[in-house]
C-alpha cells in the first residue's frame, strides 16, 4: 500500500473520514476487541491530560505538553510488537500507553521526577526525549544493533514538524539509509512547533517526501485518522521486520492545546484554524465507526469513562506517593554504575547539611 | 610481550577485545576499509567483518547518536571520531544523551560506549586538527575522560574502557602515537580507570600531567636532576573521575607541584586539579602552578 501514496504525487492516506465513513477498501482487519481497545486507549489518554492539565494549574504538577487532539496516535502502539523499542519526544502519551507503559510514569515525568522515566523491564519504550529531534538517532541506533544481532525487532521513533529542521533528524534518516535499519520515523506535523508553522520548518510541500531523497519511502496520513495510523505503521513496521528497511510516516495532525502549560497560542493562530481541526477530532470520528459497526454504545461510553477516572486518580496517588520517597541520593546514585569518590564526596556533603538542618 | 607504538597498542586491544566479546563493534569515518586516517582501526574489518566495523556516512552526531542506541540495546560500540577539532556536532548527543541516559532512566537503559578522538597538537595539520579540549568532557556528569601516555598504559586504558559500564571519552596522544615504542604484555590486561600511576618517585616537586605531556615532564624531570632537584612524576591517566588522593599525597609530601598540559589555560582541568590541592593540602603547598 505505501508505494502507492507517493507524497511527490500528493497522495495522502485517509481511511476514515471527519464524518466516521470508513473506506471499505483500505479498511484494515482489526478485531472488535483490538478495535476498542484502540478506542478505549484514546479516551484514556485524552482524560489523562485533561487531568494533568488540571493538576498543573494546581500546582501538583510541573510544566507540561498536552497531546490534546492527537490521540489517534495510539494506533502506532498497536501497530508495533512488544519486542519493539519505541523512543519518544515529549507529545506522545498515547503511543506509550498503548505500549502498556504505566499511566503513574507520565504523571511523574512531568511531577519532576525521574522515576517517570524508569520504563519496566520487557517494556522497551525510552525515556523522553526533550533535545528536539535528537532521539531520532538512538531508534536507528537500536535497529542497526538489532540487524547486527540479528534480531526482528523493529525501532519507532518518534518527532514534530519541528524537529524536522534540526540536523540529527537528517542524519538519522541518511543512517537508517544507508544502513538499511528496520526502523520508522513517525513525524507528527501538528502545524506549529510553540509559535513557528510548518511552512517556516521546511520548503518542502510534505515533510514525508523527504524519506524519497535518503533512499525509502515516505507516506502521509491523516494523523487524526487512527484507522490510516494503523494500516501505515503496520505496513512500515512489517517491512523493516523483513528486512525491508526504514520508512518515514508524516503524520498530518493539530495540536489542538498550546505547546505546554507555559504557552499562549492565541498570541499567533486564530480560533478559526483551531475551530476546523476541532471538526477533525480523532476520537469523534472513531467513536461514530463504532458506533456503526455496533460496538459503542452510552453505557460504553459510560462504564468506560469511568473506568478511565478510576485509574487516572490511582496513577495519580501512586505517582505522588513515589515523588514524595525520591531521595537527594537519587541525583548521584544513577550518574555512574558505581559512585565516583567526587560525588561520594559531594553527596556526603550534602547529607551532612541537610541532617544539620533537621537539627 | 613486544615492542609497539600506541596505534600498534591500541590496535591490539580492539582485535582482542573484538574477539573476546561479540556485541564490541568499531564505528566511525574511514575506520572500515582503511583502517582510519590513522590506521588505529587496520584490519578489523576484514577480520570482523563489515556489520561489526561499520564505515559511516560523515556525521559526528550521527555516529555518536547511533552509537547511543547500540549501546543501549547491548552492544558496546567503540565509535572515532577523526580529529579532535570535529566532535563539536556530537556535543548534543554526548552532553544530553550519553552522560544521562543511565540517570534519566534511573539505570534502566545505559550506555556501555567508548568515543576514541585523537587529541592534541604537534602533528603538523592545519586548524580543528590539534585542539586539547578534555576539559569540556571531564566536566560532564556521567561521562568518564581516559588520555593514556604509552603503549602499554593505551592498550589496558583501553580495553578498562571498553568493558566499562558508562561512557568512555578516550583521547589519542596523536603527537606520539608512532614516537614511542615500547613492551606491550601480549595478553589481554587493565588498567582501572579513575587510579594514577606515580610514574618516578621524588622529593622536591610534583609533576602532574596527562598524555603527550608526560613525555615533556619525563625530559624536564631529567633536566632538573642535573640540578640536584629531585621530581615526582603523576600520570593522572583517567583526569575523570579524577584521582585526587595520589595527587594531594604526593604534593603533601614534595610541597610543591605543576601540572602540565596542552590545553587553554583558563577554565582548564589544570585549575580544577590545583582546587583540589588547595582544598586538601593548604597548609603542606608551598606552591602550585598549572602550566599549560
Amino acid at each position: 500500500m505505501i508505494e502507492h501514496f507517493n507524497p511527490l504525487e500528493g497522495k495522502f492516506l485517509q481511511i476514515l473520514d471527519k464524518e466516521g465513513n470508513v473506506d471499505k477498501l483500505l479498511e484494515p482487519k482489526l478485531s472488535v476487541t483490538e478495535l476498542k481497545k484502540m478506542y478505549e486507549c484514546m479516551v484514556l489518554t485524552r482524560m489523562a491530560d485533561t487531568k494533568a492539565l488540571a493538576l498543573q494549574r494546581s500546582g501538583r504538577m510541573g510544566t507540561f505538553a498536552q497531546v490534546l487532539g492527537q490521540e489517534a496516535q495510539v494506533a502506532v502502539g498497536f501497530a508495533m510488537q512488544k519486542q519493539d523499542w519505541f523512543f519518544p519526544s515529549f507529545r506522545e502519551l498515547g503511543i506509550l500507553l498503548a505500549r502498556d507503559a504505566p499511566l503513574e510514569l507520565f504523571y511523574l515525568t512531568f511531577m519532576g521526577c525521574e522515576e517517570g522515566n524508569r520504563s519496566p523491564k520487557g517494556i522497551n519504550n525510552f525515556p523522553l526525549s526533550v533535545p528536539v529531534g535528537s532521539q531520532t538517532l538512538h531508534g536507528v541506533g537500536v535497529a542497526m544493533a538489532a540487524n547486527i544481532k540479528g534480531h526482528k525487532v523493529v525501532a519507532v521513533a518518534a518527532l514534530g514538524d519541528g524537529g524536522t529542521s534540526e540536523g540529527d533528524f537528517h542524519e538519522a534518516m541518511n543512517f537508517a539509509g544507508v544502513f538499511k535499519a528496520p526502523c520508522i520515523l513517525f513525524c507528527q506535523n501538528n502545524q506549529w512547533a510553540i509559535s513557528t508553522p510548518r511552512h517556516i520548518q521546511t520548503a518542502s510541500k510534505t515533510i514525508a517526501q523527504k524519506a524519497i531523497a535518503y533512499g525509502f519511502p515516505g507516506i502521509q496520513v491523516d494523523g487524526n485518522d487512527a484507522l490510516a495510523l494503523y494500516a501505515a505503521t503496520k505496513e512500515a513496521v512489517e517491512n523493516a521486520r523483513k528486512g525491508k528497511g526504514p520508512t518515514l510516516i508524516e503524520s498530518l495532525t493539530y495540536r489542538i492545546g498550546p505547546h505546554t502549560t507555559a504557552d499562549d497560542p492565541t498570541l499567533y493562530r486564530s480560533d478559526k484554524e483551531v475551530k476546523y481541526w476541532q471538526e477533525r477530532d480523532p476520537i469523534k470520528r472513531f467513536k461514530i465507526y463504532l458506533q456503526k459497526k455496533g460496538i459503542w454504545n452510552k453505557k460504553y461510553e459510560e462504564d468506560l469513562v469511568k473506568r478511565c477516572a478510576k485509574q487516572i486518580e490511582a496513577a495519580i496517588a501512586k505517582a505522588e506517593k513515589v515523588a514524595a520517597a525520591t531521595k537527594p541520593e537519587d541525583m548521584f546514585k544513577y550518574m555512574y554504575a558505581e559512585m565516583t569518590s567526587e560525588l561520594k564526596e559531594q553527596f556526603e556533603y550534602l547529607q551532612k547539611n541537610l541532617e544539620a538542618k533537621e537539627e | 610481550m613486544s615492542q609497539l607504538n600506541i596505534v600498534e597498542a591500541i590496535n591490539l586491544a580492539l582485535h582482542q577485545e573484538m574477539a573476546k566479546d561479540k556485541s564490541v563493534v568499531v564505528l566511525g569515518e574511514d575506520v572500515g576499509h582503511e583502517g582510519g586516517v590513522f590506521r588505529v582501526t587496520t584490519g578489523l574489518q576484514k577480520k570482523f567483518g563489515t556489520a561489526r566495523v561499520m564505515d559511516t556516512p560523515l556525521a559526528e552526531s550521527g555516529i555518536v547518536g547511533t552509537s547511543i542506541g547500540m549501546a543501549a540495546y547491548g552492544l558496546k560500540p567503540v565509535a572515532e571520531i577523526q580529529f579532535d577539532g570535529f566532535v563539536y556536532p556530537a556535543f548534543n548527543q554526548l552532553i544530553s544523551h550519553a552522560a544521562r541516559l543511565r540517570n534519566r532512566s534511573r539505570g534502566r537503559f545505559t550506555c556501555p560506549m567508548v568515543l576514541r578522538v585523537p587529541y592534541g597538537g604537534g602533528i603538523r595539520a592545519l586548524e580543528h586538527h590539534s585542539e586539547s579540549m578534555e576539559a569540556l568532557y571531564a566536566h560532564i556528569p556521567g561521562l568518564k575522560v581516559v588520555i593514556p601516555s604509552s603503549p602499554a598504559e593505551a592498550k589496558g586504558l583501553l580495553i578498562a574502557a571498553i568493558r566499562d559500564p558508562d561512557p568512555v571519552i578516550f583521547f589519542e596522544p596523536k603527537r606520539i602515537y608512532r614516537a614511542i615504542k615500547e613492551e606491550v604484555p601480549t595478553k589481554e590486561y587493565v588498567i582501572p580507570l579513575g587510579k594514577a600511576k606515580i610514574l618516578q618517585e621524588g622529593k622536591d616537586i610534583t609533576l602532574v600531567a596527562w598524555g603527550s605531556m608526560i613525555r615533556e615532564c619525563q625530559r624536564a624531570a631529567e633536566k632538573m636532576k642535573e640540578r640536584s632537584i629531585s621530581c615526582e612524576i603523576i600520570d593522572v591517566r583517567t583526569i575523570c573521575p579524577l584521582d585526587s588522593e595520589t595527587i594531594i599525597e604526593s604534593v603533601k609530601k614534595t610541597g610543591r607541584c605543576i601540572i602540565v598540559h596542552e590545553a587553554p589555560r583558563s577554565g582548564g582541568w589544570g585549575a580544577e586539579i590545583a582546587t583540589r590541592i588547595q582544598e586538601k593540602a593548604i597548609l603542606q603547598i608551598l606552591l602550585v602552578f598549572a602550566k599549560p
